[in-house]
């Protein structure tokens, strides 16, 4: 169990970390209390540890100084709140196949202006999904407006349900 | 009672199902008509069409200078992206179906009309209940198969407006890169307070291009769905309350 929590700590961390890098926002700092405690320095060293946030080689992980060798286990993970100087930070990854397939922010920070400026930026773990098929049967559509021959095409359908 | 007239060059539709009189209905298409006479870009005796051939602001009515303060208002915040002007010309458009949705709707609600809806051209506005009693259902239109739902969404008195490329792109441009097209986002739908808020932020959100969903995501009291050139959607952080399916 504490090596998933470690790895969620690490993947935390490494998320802020590298959003601090990113941007070379000199205010920024990583969230304390997951730099704080959860960080000893030979963990930030061997910064090929925590998997990327977008899949890659996984597997190769075992060779470095952590107990916990293998992938980590299929399931979703919130991880601690960071207070950050910003604000608060908190991710949820959710593992699949031993890769991390998601990373949702909880709570990130959205007060002042400096803020917007990095959440602009640094905000691209909005859910996604492939987009499909529903049922049509609904009252209302919304979509782009209509050429006038969309247009008759469209209202002749719609007026054939009405 | 439900009907359906071609205004402004779309469909409006207009359901109201807990009052029969159909005044309201022609009242409110009368209303639509009002508008496109005067703010379409189109018509050679619009009071638009006056103000682009020099018409001097002092005869301009108090209600267009309203309309036009809120395009400005809508300019600065998004940074520009939303712009009424081009080729030294204005057309509010972008900001005028929103607008006078919203409008109609509030006139519907002050003659006691609960339950309704009005779309104009893809952008909503609910009140109360269906017919059934249940919440409105919203489909959105899928970018690449007019003829597919690609999500429902329930709405209760809130607004929805889509923008696209995929039908009539010409109104969207982006000010700041005005000959780029605006290819990588196929739509992008946002949910929000009224369709006035909905409709004005989808448009420019949408001329920013991949960064519009991140825009919606940031200002208060929107949510947003952006489906890209690859088929994939992208879903604001709280989109998922309105989702039924």
């Amino acid at each position: 169990m504490k090596k998933y929590i470690i790895g969620i700590m690490l993947l935390g961390v490494l998320v802020v970390y590298s959003l601090g890098i990113r941007h070379q926002q000199p205010k920024i700092t990583p969230p304390t209390s997951l730099a704080a405690n959860n960080t000893p320095s030979s963990t930030t060293s061997s910064s090929g540890t925590p998997p990327p946030t977008n899949s890659s080689s996984t597997g190769a992980t075992s060779s470095t100084s952590q107990n916990s060798g293998g992938s980590y286990k299929d399931g979703s993970y919130t991880g601690s709140v960071g207070d950050a100087y910003y604000g608060n930070v908190q991710v949820r990854a959710t593992i699949s196949g031993g890769k991390i397939t998601d990373v949702t922010f909880l709570q990130y920070p959205n007060t002042h202006s400096t803020s917007v400026y990095i959440n602009q930026q640094a905000m691209p773990y909005l859910q996604q999904e492939a987009i499909k098929a529903q049922s049509a049967n609904v009252n209302i559509i919304s979509g782009a407006t209509y050429t006038s021959q969309a247009f008759i095409q469209s209202l002749s359908s719609a007026l054939s349900q009405a | 009672m439900k009907q359906t007239k071609l205004i402004m060059g779309m469909p409006i539709t207009v359901e109201i199902v807990d009052n029969n009189d159909t005044r309201l209905l022609a009242d409110t298409f009368k209303f639509f008509q009002e508008v496109d006479n005067r703010y379409s870009t189109y018509k050679t005796n619009s009071e638009i069409t006056h103000i682009n051939n020099g018409l001097p602001k002092s005869k301009w009515s108090a209600e267009m200078r309203q309309v036009l303060r809120l395009c400005d208002a809508t300019k600065q915040q998004t940074d520009g992206y939303f712009d009424i002007e081009h080729e030294g010309k204005i057309d509010p458009s972008g900001l005028v179906k929103g607008w006078a949705i919203w409008e109609a709707a509030k006139r519907l609600r002050k003659r006691d009309s609960r339950n309704f809806y009005i779309e104009a051209g893809g952008d909503i506005q609910t009140y109360g209940n269906n017919a059934e009693r249940q919440p409105w259902t919203v489909g959105i239109r899928n970018p690449f198969n007019r003829d597919e739902i690609i999500k429902v969404l329930h709405i209760k008195n809130k607004g929805v407006a889509t923008s696209g490329t995929y039908i009539r792109g010409q109104h969207i441009y982006s000010p700041h890169q005005p000959n780029t097209s605006l290819t990588d986002v196929q739509s992008l739908t946002v949910v929000g307070q009224n369709i006035y808020e909905a409709d004005r932020f989808a448009t420019a959100a949408f001329a920013m291009g991949k960064d519009g969903i991140h825009f919606v995501e940031r200002t208060e009291g929107l949510e947003g769905y952006m489906v890209d050139n690859k088929g994939t959607a992208t879903l604001t952080t709280g989109f998922g309350e309105y989702v039924y399916a």
